[in-house]
């Protein structure tokens, strides 16, 4: 793992790893809200407002996904002291952020003709909106030690690993307590033809959407990742040069 | 005794640390259980029957066959139930879309002496299943096996 330490090699790789991340995603998310918004069929119940699933479900996933990413990049910053751990998690923190809060935007959307209400205080929801604060509260942390010149924030890597207890929660809370949300209409092996709760004519275009979705998540992270860098390179080339001209002087 | 490196030692800390979190946490889940709930099942009201001056919020199923309009034209009455214990409802206003029979549901109100739940809310509860528009006249039965067959 501590052969990308050397943020010249880690570069090199992103540097061609970045495209090829996001132009495949790109293609595949447009094919799939394309197929989601005009091919697959209305819901039985729902009607066409199930369509909104295409975004809501690779919203809310990414939203999980990216804060495991901090709490994962996090671990590696606390034990292994891995130097571009901290960078990585402030990376992924910004497009994590955005996921919930569409998560929570298109799920109010439905609601209000589904459910006959925008917002509902239960578990699944309210966890959902914990983690938008999560986020936002890891993004302050993390951003405010960067500015104070440490670039490696031992704070925002506890907070990374403590929040990560939210994700659990997120996702027993249907099971756990009854609530309106509706509990998991996907299983493993439900595409492989186990018993998903949800017909294949959904579950297709779904699937594409949270591949395609994914893979944007993966491109952002990793040009922000390079805008990071860029940006202390910068900034340390610059304190050297003042350190000269003070030598100098 | 040996030496232990440092960046061991950080990991069994973080290791032990997360899972006294993870424990206090599902501690508090478990012992959330009730209070963390949105309604009460048919059941949990049978059990333990709430006052008539609390507000609470009912959810189960709509009891296929037991929905009634009233003949002022925005009275429901209906029988939720989860299967174990039924509980009479009656509301009147607008109900929303998805509010069907054999669906689920979750009704916002107090009960009253006579056992009948009064309503001031509906809200309708989605479930897990997705089916398209086409398979819709089937029974459920029907609708699982078809939903089974598309896979």
């Amino acid at each position: 793992m501590h052969g990308f330490a050397n943020p010249a090699r880690f570069l090199r790789l992103a540097r061609w790893l970045t495209p090829s991340l996001l132009a495949p995603g790109v293609l595949i998310a447009s094919a799939a809200l394309i197929w989601g918004l005009t091919g697959a069929p209305a819901d039985r119940l729902q009607g066409d407002s199930v369509r909104i699933l295409y975004i809501h479900v690779p919203s809310a996933w990414l939203g999980m996904a990216g804060w495991m990413a901090i709490a994962g990049a996090s671990l590696a910053e606390i034990v292994w002291r891995h130097p571009l751990a901290g960078v990585a998690a402030r990376a992924a923190a910004v497009p994590g952020a955005f996921s919930p809060a569409l998560c929570l935007l298109s799920g109010s959307l439905w609601g209000r003709p589904a459910w006959g209400t925008w917002w509902v205080w239960d578990g699944r929801l309210t966890s959902m909106l914990v983690l938008l604060f999560l986020y936002l509260g890891y993004i302050a942390l993390a951003d405010a030690a960067a500015r104070d010149g440490g670039g490696q924030s031992r704070v925002a890597a506890v907070f990374g690993l403590v929040g990560a207890v939210n994700i659990p929660i997120i996702h027993y809370s249907v099971l756990w307590w009854n609530s309106l949300h509706q509990p998991p209409s996907i299983s493993f092996g439900g595409l492989g033809g186990g018993s998903s709760a949800m017909a294949a004519a959904f579950l297709w275009p779904l699937f594409a959407a949270t591949l395609g979705f994914s893979l944007i998540f993966g491109g952002v992270v990793l040009m922000r990742m390079r805008t990071i860098l860029a940006g202390a390179q910068a900034e340390a080339r610059l304190r050297r040069k003042a350190l000269v001209r003070e030598a100098q002087a | 005794m040996t030496m232990i490196k440092a960046k061991h030692q950080r990991l069994v800390l973080i290791l032990i640390a997360l899972a006294a979190l993870v424990g206090a946490v599902l501690l508090a889940a478990w012992a959330l259980r009730n209070q963390a709930s949105y309604f009460y099942l048919p059941s949990d009201m049978a059990a333990h029957p709430s006052s008539p001056d609390r507000e609470v919020r009912l959810g189960g199923m709509v009891e296929r066959g037991s929905m009634h309009n009233e003949a002022d034209g925005v009275t429901v009455r209906f029988v939720v139930t989860d299967g174990k214990a039924r509980v009479p409802v009656r509301f009147s206003g607008i109900r929303p879309a998805l509010f069907v029979e054999g669906s689920g549901v979750v009704a916002e109100g107090k009960s009253s002496p006579d056992g009948t739940f009064l309503a001031d809310n509906l809200l309708a509860k989605h479930d897990e299943r997705y089916v398209p528009r086409e398979l819709k006249d089937m029974t459920a039965q029907q609708a699982r096996q078809a939903v089974a067959a598309t896979k």
